[in-house]
Parts: C-alpha cells; sequence; structure tokens
C-alpha cells in the first residue's frame, strides 16, 4: 500500500560509507529499500531512497529519528517523508 | 508505483526547507447550535463539552503528520457558530462569560486561535446581536484566544450603518483596553462585508450556520514559493508566462494542502470542508506577498501597477488551486496584511504604501484592509468612515472584503506597533485628516446596490 511508502532523501558532502551506514540503520529498522538514486546538485551528494515501512514495528516518529540521527553522524542531512506528497504535488 | 523523479523530490523539499511552504492552518469548523439554553451557565458547559470531545486529538494528530510530510503545519484553530446566535436565547446574556468559556477550551485542546466570537448584522441587530458587539472589548481584553468578527455589510442586504458606526467605537475601544500590547485587542476583531462562512483564517473564522455540524477546513500558503518561481522566470518573460508560472505553482501547493487535510480529517473522523487558497505572508524572511511584486518588477509594494500586480497573481492564483481540488472556499485570495509581511512592512515605512493604496488593492484581492496601525486619537467617525468605505467595495464588486485596523493608544505617526508572533509589528501610517462624522452620525442602511447595469 502507498501508505507504506516513505522517501528517505540524505544530502551533504560525499564521504566514504554513507549508503552503507543508511542501510544498515534501515536494515535494524526492518525498513526495505525498493530502489535507490544518487546524484551530485549544487556540488551536494544527494541520495534518494524509496523504501517500505510495512515490516517496521516502530512508530513514524521513531524511525524518523533514528535515521535522522544515522545521517548527523554521517554529517548529513535527512529528509524522512511519506511518498504521497510527492506523488500529489508533481501528478496532475 | 516504484517511479521517483529526484528533481520532483528535491524540488519539494527545497519549497518547504527554503522558500517556507506551510500549512498555515488546519481550522476545525464546529456547530454549537444545540449548545443553547436559557441558563448561560449551561450554554458555556455545552460549549465547553462540545469543542473538546471534537478537538482533543486536533493538535496532536496534526503534529503527527507534520512530522510524516515533514511540512509544517503552522496553526491548529476551531471556529465555531456566531456566539451572538448561540447566547441569544439566555436570560443572562453574559457573552464575555462566553468568550472566558471559549479561551478555556481553546487552551485545554492547544489550539492558538478560536474563531466566532461573531454577530451577523447587515441587515439589522437583534438583541443578542446588540449585546455581543458591546462585549466585544472586554472580551478581547479578558481572554487570549478568541478571535471576533462582525458582518456590517452584504451584496444583497447592503451596507448597516448603525452598526458601522458602532464598531468605530468598539475597535477604539478593544485598543484601548489593551493598551499595554499596542492595542493587541483590535487586531483580534475583522469586519466584514460578504463574509465567509468555512474561511479558515483568523481573525474572521466562524462556522456559518448553512455549515454542516462539524469539518476540517485548510488555509494553505506559500507566498515565498511563488515568489522563488517568479523570480526563476527569465527576466524578459512577459506577464502571460508568468501568470502561467503562478498558476502551476499554485497547484502544487494546493495538492499538498488537501493531502494534509484529508489526511487529518481522516484521522479525525470529520468531513473534509474545503481548502483555502489564500496567499498567507508571514513577517519570516521570504514570506511575502509584497516580496512578489518585487520579483514581477515593481520597486515596492505599493508602487504605481501594483494593483494590476496583485490582479493578476490573485486570478492565477485561483486558477492553478481550483485545478488541483474540487473544494476550493474559504476566502481564496491574497492577503495584504501590513504588520504580518516584512516587505509591506518596509513599503509602508518608506511611504511607498498609503491607506489609500492599501484600499485600491483590496479592490482586486480579498480581505480588505488587514492589520493596519494608525494613530490611536483617531476619531471613531474617521474608523467609521474607513470601515463603510471597504464595506462599499466589497457590496458593489460582490466580493469579500474585511478591516482589521488598530488605532494604537498612545501612538504617533512613525512610530510602531508591536504586536508580537505572526501578527508582526507595523508603522504607524496617516489617515485623511478631513472629518467623516456628520456622514457616519446620519446612520441607516446604505440600500442594496442594483445588479444590472454593471459599470
Amino acid at each position: 500500500m502507498n501508505t507504506q511508502k516513505i522517501i528517505i532523501t540524505i544530502s551533504g558532502l560525499d564521504k566514504v560509507g554513507i549508503v552503507a551506514s543508511v542501510a544498515a540503520t534501515l536494515t535494524a529498522l526492518q525498513i526495505n529499500i525498493e530502489d535507490i538514486k544518487q546524484t551530485i546538485m549544487q556540488d551536494h551528494f544527494v541520495m534518494v531512497m524509496l523504501c517500505d515501512i510495512s515490516k517496521t514495528e516502530k512508530s513514524f516518529k521513531e524511525l524518523k529519528d533514528e535515521i535522522t540521527k544515522c545521517a548527523e553522524n554521517l554529517g548529513m542531512e535527512a529528509w524522512i517523508q511519506r511518498k504521497e506528497i510527492f506523488d500529489k504535488m508533481h501528478t496532475i | 508505483m516504484t517511479n521517483f523523479d529526484i528533481n520532483n523530490i528535491m524540488e519539494t523539499i527545497q519549497m518547504i526547507k527554503v522558500h517556507h511552504l506551510d500549512i498555515r492552518t488546519v481550522t476545525l469548523a464546529l456547530s454549537l447550535r444545540d449548545c443553547v439554553s436559557t441558563d448561560i451557565k449551561e450554554t458555556g458547559d455545552k460549549i465547553h463539552e462540545k469543542i473538546l470531545r471534537y478537538a482533543k486529538n486536533l493538535s496532536r494528530y496534526a503534529e503527527d503528520i507534520e512530522n510524516e510530510f515533514s511540512i509544517p503545519i503552522i496553526n491548529k484553530r476551531i471556529a465555531v457558530t456566531p456566539i451572538s446566535i448561540i447566547g441569544e436565547a439566555a436570560k443572562d446574556m453574559d457573552y464575555v462569560y462566553l468568550a472566558q468559556v471559549l479561551d478555556d477550551a481553546a487552551r485545554q485542546v492547544n489550539v492558538d486561535f478560536l474563531g466566532g466570537f461573531s454577530a451577523l448584522v447587515e441587515k439589522g441587530c437583534t438583541k443578542g446581536d446588540i449585546a455581543l458587539i458591546s462585549s466585544i472589548p472586554e472580551a478581547l481584553k479578558k481572554t487570549e484566544r478568541v478571535c471576533s468578527s462582525v458582518n456590517l455589510a452584504t451584496s444583497k442586504a447592503g451596507i448597516n450603518m448603525n452598526a458601522v458606526s458602532k464598531m468605530g467605537e468598539i475597535i477604539k475601544r478593544a485598543a484601548e483596553l489593551t493598551s499595554d500590547k499596542d492595542g493587541l485587542g483590535a487586531a483580534k476583531l475583522v469586519c466584514f462585508c460578504n463574509s465567509v462562512s468555512d474561511n479558515p483564517f483568523m481573525a474572521g473564522a466562524y462556522c456559518g450556520i448553512n455549515e454542516p455540524e462539524c469539518a476540517l477546513n485548510i488555509g494553505v500558503s506559500g507566498p515565498g514559493v511563488v515568489k522563488w518561481a517568479v523570480q526563476n522566470t527569465s527576466k524578459d518573460a512577459d506577464l502571460g508566462e508568468i501568470s502561467n508560472v503562478i498558476k502551476k505553482t499554485a497547484f502544487k501547493i494546493t495538492t499538498t494542502g488537501e493531502l494534509i487535510g484529508r489526511e487529518l480529517a481522516s484521522r479525525l473522523a470529520i468531513p473534509f470542508g474545503v481548502i483555502d487558497l489564500s496567499l498567507a505572508p508571514t513577517p519570516a524572511e521570504n514570506d511575502s506577498v509584497a516580496g512578489i511584486f518585487k520579483a514581477m518588477g515593481l520597486e515596492q509594494a505599493g508602487a504605481h501597477g501594483t494593483t494590476a500586480a496583485l490582479a493578476m497573481l490573485n486570478d492565477a492564483v485561483k486558477k492553478g488551486g481550483t485545478m488541483a481540488s474540487s473544494y476550493v472556499g474559504g476566502l481564496s485570495g491574497a492577503f495584504i496584511p501590513v504588520s504580518e509581511d516584512a516587505e509591506m512592512m518596509e513599503a509602508a515605512e518608506l511611504g511607498a504604501l498609503t491607506i489609500d493604496k492599501l484600499e485600491a488593492m483590496t479592490c482586486v484581492c480579498s480581505v480588505g484592509l488587514d492589520m493596519i496601525a494608525i494613530t490611536g486619537d483617531t476619531p471613531t467617525t474617521t474608523l467609521s468612515g474607513i470601515i463603510a468605505d471597504e464595506m462599499a467595495i466589497g457590496m458593489i464588486n460582490k466580493k469579500t472584503t474585511a478591516v482589521r485596523i488598530i488605532p494604537v493608544p498612545n501612538k504617533k505617526e512613525g512610530d510602531k506597533a508591536v504586536f508580537g508572533g505572526l501578527m508582526g509589528e507595523a508603522p504607524i501610517i496617516s489617515v485623511n485628516k478631513f472629518s467623516s462624522a456628520d456622514f457616519i452620525n446620519r446612520g441607516g442602511r446604505i440600500p442594496a446596490p442594483i445588479h444590472s447595469l454593471n459599470n
């Protein structure tokens, strides 16, 4: 179901181990990664992950806090949002 | 759907993070028609119980949704049936008491403002209307979160000039009783022509008697996003292109607002009402309607051409918004509050923006003369004259107009009034010094206009 899909956006200076660290955090939270895209925008590394949260037992707030903390440890910024906001905004 | 476009995602995040896209208000409209009693205490008890029953989860659920979509919801509010109607059956029409009950309930459910301390008197007043209007200054002094509005005119009934005259006095008294806060009482009080019964924005929100038992109405915002979009067009883009860019931006803002509104309504198990498309500025940097005029090419808000720019902006927002949602309602126009918009404030301080230009601008957008600070010694008949002019614009043009003006006690032109928070601060601007007294004191009702021969 669409309500179980979230988009995680990680941005900041590129470095070794970003994907590995975030993926490890998501594994611990039982969050499945369905797709990953990466790009460089204005000298910033940007990684966007489409994930499924239907298996996680944590509340949205808890998983958001854990992912944000993981990004902070990497010196990166994380945005965790339900996917519908993007579908609505950019689709007629 | 597993596809996603990284550019769309970054655009959305940038709109929220950098350009202040937010949900300005989620407003629970709640009928209090079943709270009427001949005993004012019983009325108060019923009101209190009903507000707590319906709104107890409003703030908490709104915060959950803010978290899940990472979009700020700035205000959580309640709009109730005009209280003049609800208190009228009581033997002791103690409206100040009812205001305190509303304030207490609003505090308990943790909403910022509660609107509906209101009366609809365009054609004349009932006993309850008179009692409520007379109690407004004291009610606004003794409460923190209650907002008041009075509808004085409609295109169908004309302008109740007796009430216009009275409201000049009420506004001045409301400001005087809150002189320690630069007349904040008057900032929570608005006079309307053609008021709207599903408006989610304060200070004019109330739940009309033609509305359902309850509904969730949403006010979106995003002057900063519109300004950004206009700035991103090429310097030689013509106004048709600018209009198109605004429409597309309004579409994005509105779909987001409706998503949030429907999600919250569903969690609260109440119907979704309408989405109000009004562009509502805040004092924050780059969250300004006046900033959009500058991006369009005007040196300051108030420069000649501002009315045309506002007309285009307002119309384009409506076109984009109605494409995005079938349930657009409320005021749905651009707000031009002086104190709540940093660049409007700047224009007023520079003398680029005068009360006369603001009045002209209200002919083509929504809400009218909003959050304008004037000297505290302005005669009440001049206040009534300002209200009468604005009511006439609404009546003739068949649109909503309003006046929220603050005669700031003990302050002179050039001083600054500070209201704090989202209400911001405003320079005291000048009004016409010539008297309106004899005209206002005639009273009566200006008849409704002819609805043909449209010139």
